[in-house]
């Protein structure tokens, strides 16, 4: 099943008669665990890593340090929560250290992103504070190095 | 002045060797733009950068000079805790030699060992450099050609058969380059019986020992009465993906050992500081880089496999190393012919198996060292091949 996962993770695109080949299972077998994944939600969603600075799409992104009191009962996770609901809200993570949550936003403009910051997250119960970082250029990404210099050197035949 | 004359100053050993047949095949391949390549013996990975920040960390350190003629101590070190996980000891102060690949370690091993007129038994198809090197040391090349029917695997009866009283030496490649065939526990005891029985000396190429995928990779050397006539060799270009770097070893006997530093330090003095610390950080950090890159190749193993089986091209099942090794015979083409056509019109490169010695006429070596997506597409142009192209329509480059 891991193995399942490590390959689909790389390329969702596998078909599952491929992953079947690759890992010396049968198809129907495959099928079923990817079947069984998804609908536990193991499997969360099939997406595609862009570069959308090659597809000529500016987008800003930034990640905000936000500092926040924890609630009785329900700790960071309902802050956390109201947060995480906003769809320009890309990723949230409970951090240990400094500052207690790393939330990245996605908007079109540096301004768009800010007033967001402004209006929506620092204003919410228990924020204390935030602090904004914008992405200036993304080198890595999900495992995946987006300008890889490093192409295939080989001679074209070798013994 | 005519080139001819100086042609007559050559060496004739030297002379008379027939250029690798790789070498045309090249430059055919070479020329030609957009091809998928399966004729590639080298790992599609690059160095972990682990490995690549410890030799740019010992660059900086100023780690530039010569090391003793055996190599760094901490290396032979690492190494030998490496070959005792095989169940064979080596005093890593005697018995233990760092050399420039493989290729090096070879031909010191059959420098050292080859008197002029011995013979060397070697099983094919194998790698280009057994037999050339083998004649440079003033040895005789003795060839038993291995078959699919056996799996590649040399058999007792077919070594029993070429011996004569000047044999001594078997030079032994398993995991097999191009075949990737491997040798079990059990028919590597039968090849050890008849070594003993006649006195022979062994060279075992175990340079993809950890591109093993049915069952575990036996080190000859580890067989009953087995080390003290084994000069074992190894490496890190297949495993590590550091090929480029050259760097391998040979363990034996210190008697061996001896005998080869001799020439090594003369003709070498020692492997390049820069390779030699970055093979020490391979063997203490790099297992996991290793086996994931493995598992990968075992993958892809399979992936071929089923892709040779969809389109009709009998393979037998490869084992190890990242070849396998089909056989075109019902195609009614010979294997340079399939391998030319298949360029011309699909694009694809493979390696006709006749350059691997006999054995190998009727078969093709296919590299999967390369990308699931370029494995696929390679295996669809290659059905598309055989389907497709009419006998008359075969293209004869080699006359």
């Amino acid at each position: 099943m891991l193995e399942i996962l490590e390959l689909l993770q790389n390329n969702s695109r596998l078909t599952a008669k491929q992953i079947a080949t690759m890992t010396g299972r049968e198809e129907e077998e495959v099928r079923q665990v990817i079947e069984r994944l998804e609908a536990d939600k193991t499997i969360i969603k099939y997406f595609t890593l862009i570069n959308w600075e090659k597809a000529g799409v500016e987008k800003v992104s930034a990640l905000i340090e936000v500092k926040m009191s924890p609630q009785r009962d329900v700790g960071f996770d309902a802050v956390a929560e109201r947060i995480y609901r906003f769809p320009e809200v890309k990723s949230v993570h409970l951090m240990s250290g400094a500052y207690d949550l790393a939330v990245f936003v996605e908007g079109a403009t540096m301004k768009e992103v800010a007033l967001f910051v402004a209006t929506k997250l620092a204003t919410i119960e228990n924020v204390l504070s935030t602090a904004t970082h914008f992405v200036l250029k993304t080198y890595k990404q999900d495992g995946f190095i987006f300008e890889d210099c490093e192409t295939d050197k080989r001679l074209v035949i070798t013994p | 002045m005519s080139t001819n004359k100086w042609k007559n100053y050559i060496n004739p050993v030297v002379r008379d060797i027939p250029p690798s047949g790789i070498r045309r095949f090249f430059d055919l391949a070479a020329e030609m733009e957009g091809i998928i390549s399966l004729g590639v013996g080298e790992p599609d990975f690059v160095t972990p950068w682990h490995i690549r920040e410890a030799c740019i960390y010992s660059l900086h350190k100023g780690s530039t000079t010569y090391t003793s003629n055996h190599g760094l101590l901490e290396l032979r070190e690492e190494i030998a805790n490496y070959l005792s996980g095989q169940g064979v000891r080596y005093d890593p102060r005697k018995e233990l030699l760092v050399t420039v690949g493989v290729s090096e370690a070879l031909d010191l091993a059959l420098r050292t060992v080859v008197s002029p007129g011995d013979e060397v038994i070697i099983p094919t198809p194998c790698y280009v450099s057994y037999i050339p090197c083998t004649t440079l040391a003033g040895g005789v090349p003795v060839t038993v050609a291995t078959s699919m029917e056996d799996r590649f695997r040399l058999t007792a009866d077919k070594l029993e058969a070429v011996i004569t009283p000047k044999s001594k030496v078997l030079l032994l490649c398993f995991p097999n380059n191009p075949t990737g065939a491997v040798m079990d526990r059990e028919s590597l005891l039968q090849i050890a019986e008849v070594v003993q029985k006649h006195d022979l000396l062994v060279i075992s190429d175990e340079i993809y020992d950890r591109l093993t995928y049915t069952g575990e990779h036996t080190c000859f050397a580890s067989l009953p009465g087995m080390w003290e006539r084994t000069i074992v060799l190894n490496g890190f270009s297949k495993a590590y993906a550091m090929t480029g770097w050259r760097l391998g070893y040979a363990a034996a006997h210190e008697d061996f050992i001896a005998a080869m530093t001799k020439i090594h330090q003369y003709t070498m003095l020692c492997a390049p500081i820069t390779a030699q610390v970055s093979a020490l950080e391979a063997l203490r950090n790099g297992k996991s880089a290793m086996e994931s890159m493995v598992a990968h190749y075992n993958r892809r193993r399979r992936l071929v496999l089923q892709g040779f089986k969809e389109i009709g091209l009998p393979c037998f099942e490869p084992g190890g190393a990242f070849y396998a090794f089909p056989y075109i015979g019902d195609t009614g083409l010979t294997a340079a012919e399939f391998a030319e056509n298949l360029l011309l019109e699909e694009k694809v490169a493979v390696i006709p198996g006749d350059v691997f010695g006999p054995g190998g006429e009727d078969c093709i070596r296919c590299s999967y060292a390369s990308s699931v997506e370029d494995l696929t597409e390679a295996i669809k142009r290659m059905g598309r091949f055989i389907k497709t192209r009419g006998l008359d329509k075969v293209k004869r480059i080699y006359a």
